[in-house]
């Protein structure tokens, strides 16, 4: 109900287009009461008076009465149909937008199957009640009034007799309002949990068809739409219940009006012609009364939507801009952890500790570790993804927490270590974060990337449509087209979060060539596995179990003789027993190392 | 009418559709309700009882006040209102029971439809869901199949109550009077010209609706799994304003226009209705006058014509239920009908315990959306227990290769083989559930650690889960993890380091004891030092099984009984890692790339 109430807000807009569609309601009302007694008066006068024109007159008044009511027919419906097609518009675009901005946490546990069916079915539940149940309503308590007030004064005790069955039916319908509510709950979410199921067996298609779990999935598929099935029988139960039952309860009133209304009559205190008025009036009672049900189950449903939507528009997008907040004018590009730890939601264990960096401006720093050792962490913490449990993160001297959010991120290019692309062109994909971006701007970026190659290699170029997340795009060319999304919108700050994990050693040296003309003048945040990558750097950060263990450059790392000397005595083993291999082919000596990797500076 | 041109996608299927698809579509629903019929007919009887049953109520009434109050007769009284609530308990009866069997039918057919859609998803090739974003998928089944409720928990039975009424009505005008009822009928060619207009232009429209509402929920579900990018580019308010502009307001426009259609539907028959009576009145009353009708007639004629309209305007409004039930009923019918591009055939067999030995035969394959060739006359002969290592650029068609080894697709020309066998002549069941796959991506499923791992073979014991899990590196952290084994994780890992959840996918490859074991960049986000724990663990697990590995580190694949260069779609070189240096062509290349700086 409270749900329900706080729904009617989306009604507030269109207060007078509600108000107009009840006005038409009322007058049809009214017109459909008239027209019998016309039909009456038609008889009575016109037949008996045997006047022709007065039949024509009936006639066309009875076809303009028509057309009257149909056109208010039309109005009427119209109009609530009308609101609540916008109330839902309305809605959505809430929904939409909403959700747009809750923070990474919120999806992290969030069900996106659960999210979607809030936003289409549980928008859908309130619109269909939205439109029709004010002016329903309204009709609702103008006619029992009425008809009430007409029982009440011709008979009172007979008005009490035939009206008591009246008393258990609102206790009914009462009681039937709590408990729909809750059932239809229960449906919407069952149907949320099937849009999941089908959420995640198209999302993982590939992994369901590689180990043929077809059946295992149909099965668990076929369980939660039995849930939905069998949540709807409760549903089904109830209306089985009350829907008879009114009907029923009416049927009562009669026979009570017969039979104490009969006696009366027999007693002489009533004519028979009130007893047959009075079951008039109470068969006028029924459409109501069928009404009121309709409508509280409209209400159990829209109220059991408006719970989930509620749901998530309730959820505090608790990472957003401060009120105060100062909008980022052109960074330098300084960026300081300091003190900075993060323990993620629900989680025990802190993924970052006690993180302490400083990085001066166009720096580049590369962070290597184990899997899960926090890199990933430590750089979603700098376009403020997410929230640090303790300490600060500050570009230029800022604390992230009190800048504009846009400004920020705006100025921060990412490559996130899963390059989802969206369904549309490749164009579009790289545009995404600069829609108005010209089109040699486009393939300006394309080629940093060493993209544009193989998108000139599809037959529609850049106008190729990708498969929903990039799938139509191998994993290294879905990678690419992601790196050129980052660069075009020329970073401040760019982050490249494992980047280049599904690319191959020549296109990553090509690469890495175009990229370190274009890290000139950024700071670079580098995540990678490779140490050719990572030892050019001007500051190295080796990460362990969410502790910065090691810092410094590629030598004074090395001298220090820890995590960072084993990875790289490892690589280093790899390399030699790789050179081994093509030193007698090429007949050169094993190079030196020195001129193997050489320093940055002589390289660039 | 909307100016808003929804994408090719949406209105693709439309066109199709146009065609007169009318009786296929019914006949396709009618196909979900058959095996209802008992129960339909049945909730017909009850209602044919409980119809008659209220019929009767006037009559009691009529009794109770002749032979009760009138002849002054208390106890006849008394018998009568016992009886009349006798027969108002038996259709109370009667009605609890017709609503449960009917809307019990309605619910029974939405989850037959459902899963008979979400089998026939697990049939679709891979090419479908190139195209079919996952929010149009969810409409399909969702939204789609929900209009299919309504109908059949209450039009169907309302229809048929509807005609008995307008049945009846009719014989009694025409028993009453010949003429005026043929004027009443006057207006009926009308009503029907009215209705065929209605039909077409409401069913352009509800087809204009669903296929809003899919736009709708594929831009809403892709913004929903996409909205880390969306942050990180802010690209919030653009989104929004091509929502609420274009996409939502498309829907916006075409509910409209649906419910315009709609809404001027009912009160045109109600018109007419009162244009019948209007003629009826000024004809039959000039009847009365000139004597040839009695009064009496003329009212009652009158009173039947409303009940004549009456089954009729509610017709027209389960009409417009019919309408967009029929257009849900067309979307589902063409997901079912979607033909399966790799199927079993009819006569497949059952792949037997596979040796490994796996044979491209001049196989030459391209997507379906374009026709550029991915792979060009591949010939690949591995024999059984062999490593086979694929190098090549990104986009080169090393993954493809993979996926029609497990035929996830059929070779556009030549065949595959394994162990002699062609693969279109095998059950994919039998043959995939010899395979295990580490996909470049790694996805993870809602649930535990271990179950996700489990996935792999799903009677596996604790101890091989976590032997699998050892034997990549993984026991580690998973023990690190909140509740060990039984940590949730969310949908797609996503509280998972990407390298995590590669380990994890590796785990269940390895749990699966496949007799082909496929490895997919199955590494690529993992850091060197856990690579190499792999490296060596994985000398002994492959031993005996034919794998193919795909890597960009080289490092990995040395010890590989077989190098396959790919390039361009091409096979340009094989042959063991020694060899192929020695050849110094392009492998020597890529290696020497790979370790130099
Ligand atoms: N969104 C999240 N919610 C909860 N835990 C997370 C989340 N993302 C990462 N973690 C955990 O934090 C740790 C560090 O992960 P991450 O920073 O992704 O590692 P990596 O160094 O591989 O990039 C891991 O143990 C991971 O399980
Ligand atoms: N599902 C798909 N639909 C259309 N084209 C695809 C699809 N998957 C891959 N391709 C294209 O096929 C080519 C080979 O891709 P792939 O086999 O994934 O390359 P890789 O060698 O990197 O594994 C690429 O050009 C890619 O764009
Ligand atoms: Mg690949």
């Amino acid at each position: 109900m409270k749900n329900l109430i706080r729904s009617a807000a989306f009604l507030r807009p269109y207060a007078w287009q509600a108000f107009a569609s009840l006005l038409m309601l009322l007058a049809l009302t009214g017109l459909n009461l008239v027209v019998p007694r016309i039909i009456q008066a038609v008889v009575d006068d016109g037949l008996l008076r045997g006047d022709t024109a007065y039949l024509v007159r009936s006639a066309l008044l009875l076809f303009g009465l028509g057309l009257v009511s149909a056109l208010l027919g039309l109005g009427n419906r119209y109009a609530s149909e009308w609101i609540a097609a916008h109330v839902s518009y309305d809605l959505r675009n809430r929904m939409y937008d909403h959700i747009q901005y809750l923070p990474f946490t919120y999806h992290d546990h969030a069900q996106s199957g659960q999210l979607i069916s809030r936003c289409i079915e549980d928008v859908r539940a309130i619109e269909k009640f939205a439109g029709s149940s004010i002016p329903e309503l309204a009709r609702f308590a103008l006619l029992t009034f009425g008809i009430l007030g007409v029982m009440l004064s011709a008979n009172l005790e007979l008005a009490v007799i035939s009206l008591l069955p009246m008393i258990p039916l609102i206790l009914m319908t009462g009681w039937f309002g709590t408990k729909i509510g809750k059932l239809f709950f229960a449906v919407d979410q069952a149907v949320g949990e099937v849009s999941n199921r089908l959420q995640e067996n198209v999302t993982g298609v590939q992994v369901v068809r590689a180990f043929a779990r077809e059946e295992y999935e149909t099965k668990r598929f076929e369980s939660a739409n039995m849930d939905v099935f069998r949540k709807w029988l409760h549903v089904i139960d109830e209306w089985a219940k009350i829907m008879p039952t009114t009907n029923w309860l009416i049927t009562i009133g009669t026979i009570l009006i017969l039979y104490f209304g009969g006696q009366m009559v027999i007693a002489g205190e009533l004519t028979v012609g009130a007893v047959a008025a009075f079951n008039a009036y109470l068969l006028m009672m029924a459409e109501p009364a069928q009404a009121l049900t309709g409508l509280v189950n409209a209400g159990g449903e829209a109220a059991a939507g408006a719970q989930r939507v509620f749901e998530v528009l309730d959820a505090e997008p608790d990472i957003k801009s401060k009120k105060e907040a100062r909008v980022l004018s052109a960074l330098k590009g300084e960026v300081e952890f300091r003190h900075v730890s993060l323990k993620y939601q629900n989680e025990n264990n802190h993924s970052l500790t006690d993180i302490n960096v400083k990085v001066g401006q166009n720096k580049i720093v590369a962070l290597i570790g184990p899997t899960g050792s926090g890199k990933t962490s430590l750089v979603n913490l700098i376009p403020r993804f997410y929230d640090v449990s303790d300490g600060a993160v500050l570009v230029d001297g800022r604390d992230v927490r009190d800048v504009e959010l846009t400004s920020l991120r705006r100025q921060i290019g990412i490559v996130l270590q899963t390059s989802l692309l969206f369904s549309d062109t490749i164009r579009a994909n790289i545009a995404y974060g600069r829609p108005d971006a010209a089109e040699e701007e486009i393939i300006a970026a394309a080629k940093a990337a060493q993209a544009h190659e193989f998108i000139e290699g599809f037959t529609k170029g850049y106008d190729t449509i990708v498969g929903e997340r990039g799938v139509t795009l191998s994993g290294g060319q879905r990678q690419r087209v992601a790196i050129a999304r980052a660069l075009l919108t020329d970073p401040r700050i760019l982050i490249l979060d494992d980047s280049l994990s599904s690319v191959d050693t020549q296109t990553e040296k090509l690469i890495q060539a175009a990229l370190d003309k274009l890290m000139e003048g950024r700071t670079t945040f580098v995540i990678a596995h490779r140490l050719s990558t990572v030892r050019r750097a001007d500051l190295i950060l080796v990460m362990d179990k969410g502790h910065i263990v090691e810092s410094g450059t590629h030598d004074e790392l090395l001298k220090a003789g820890g995590l960072y000397k084993e990875i790289h005595d490892l690589q280093l083993m790899q390399r030699e027993e790789a050179l081994t291999d093509i030193q007698p082919i090429t007949g050169n000596k094993p190079t030196h190392e020195n001129t193997l990797y050489a320093p940055r500076s002589n390289a660039g | 009418m909307t100016k808003i041109t929804p994408p090719e996608f949406i209105t693709r299927s439309e066109e199709q559709l146009d065609k007169g698809y009318d009786p296929k579509v019914a006949q396709g629903l009618m196909q979900f309700l058959k095996p209802y019929a008992g129960h339909m007919i049945f909730a017909l009887v009850l209602i044919v009882i409980v119809t008659a049953a209220a019929v009767s109520g006037p009559y009691f009434v009529k009794l109770a006040i002749d032979e009760g109050i009138a002849a002054n007769d208390p106890l006849a009284l008394r018998n009568i209102a016992l009886a009349y609530l006798i027969v108002s308990i038996i259709q109370l009866g009667f009605n609890y029971w017709r609503v449960r069997i009917m809307a019990r039918v309605g619910q029974h057919v939405l989850y037959d439809v459902r899963t008979a859609m979400f089998a026939h998803l697990q049939k679709l090739s891979l090419s479908f869901y190139n195209r079919y974003s996952v929010g149009r998928v969810i409409t399909r089944v969702i939204n789609d199949v929900g209009t299919l409720r309504e109908f059949i928990t209450w039009a169907v039975l309302a229809i048929v109550r509807n005609l008995l009424g307008i049945i009846g009505t009719l014989i009694a005008m025409i028993a009453l009077n010949f003429q005026l009822s043929m004027l009443t009928f006057a207006v009926l060619p009308v009503m029907v010209w009215v209705t065929i207009a209605f039909r077409k232009a409401a069913r352009q429209n509800y087809r204009k609706v669903r296929a809003a509402v899919s736009w709708g929920n594929s831009v809403l579900a892709e913004n929903i799994n996409g909205v880390r990018v969306v942050q990180a580019f802010s690209r919030q308010q653009h989104n929004y304003n091509t929502f609420s502009g274009y996409v939502n307001r498309y829907y916006l426009e075409t509910s409209l226009d649906a419910v315009w259609v709609a809404s001027l539907f009912t009160p045109v028959i109600d018109l007419l209705g009162a244009l019948a009576t209007a003629l009826v009145v000024y004809v039959g009353g000039t009847a009365v006058l000139g004597e040839s009708i009695t009064a009496g007639v003329l009212i009652a004629f009158v009173l039947y014509i409303d009940r004549f309209f009456e089954p009729i305007r509610d017709l027209s409004r389960r009409f417009d239920t019919l309408q967009s039930t029929m257009a849900g009923g067309e979307r589902i019918l063409e997901l079912l009908n979607t033909p399966v591009e790799v199927r079993d055939e009819a006569n497949a067999a059952e792949m037997q315990p596979i040796t490994g030995a796996v044979r491209f035969d001049n196989v030459s394959f391209h997507y379906s959306d374009d026709p550029v060739l991915v792979l060009d006359s591949i010939q690949l002969d591995v024999k059984p227990g062999e490593t086979v290592a694929l190098v090549g650029e990104t986009g080169a068609g090393k993954t493809t290769i993979v996926k029609l080894l497990a035929r996830f697709h059929d070779p556009t020309s030549g065949g595959v083989h394994i162990d002699g066998v062609d693969l279109r002549t095998v059950t994919q069941g039998s043959l995939r559930r010899q395979m295990g796959m580490v996909l470049q991506d790694p996805f993870l499923f809602n649930g535990t650690v271990k179950e996700n791992i489990l996935f792999g073979r799903l009677d596996a014991k604790d101890d091989e889960v976590i032997a699998a899990a050892k034997a990549v590196g993984a026991h580690d952290f998973i023990m690190n993890l909140k509740n060990g084994y039984e940590t949730s994780v969310e949908e797609g890992g996503l509280t998972l380091s990407v390298g995590q959840r590669q380990l994890i996918s590796f785990a269940r490859a390895l749990l699966a004891n496949p007799r082909i074991l496929i490895l997919d960049e199955a590494t690529s986000s993992v850091d060197t030092q856990t690579e190499h724990i792999i490296q060596s663990a994985l000398a002994a697990l492959l031993k005996g099984r034919t794998s193919f590995v795909i890597a960009h580190r080289l490092s990995t694949i040395t010890n590989a009984d077989k190098i396959v260069v790919i390039d361009g779609g091409r096979i340009i070189e094989q042959g063991k890692h020694a060899d192929l240096l020695a050849a110094q062509g392009r492998y020597y290349e890529l290696y020497k790339t790979g370790f130099q700086d």
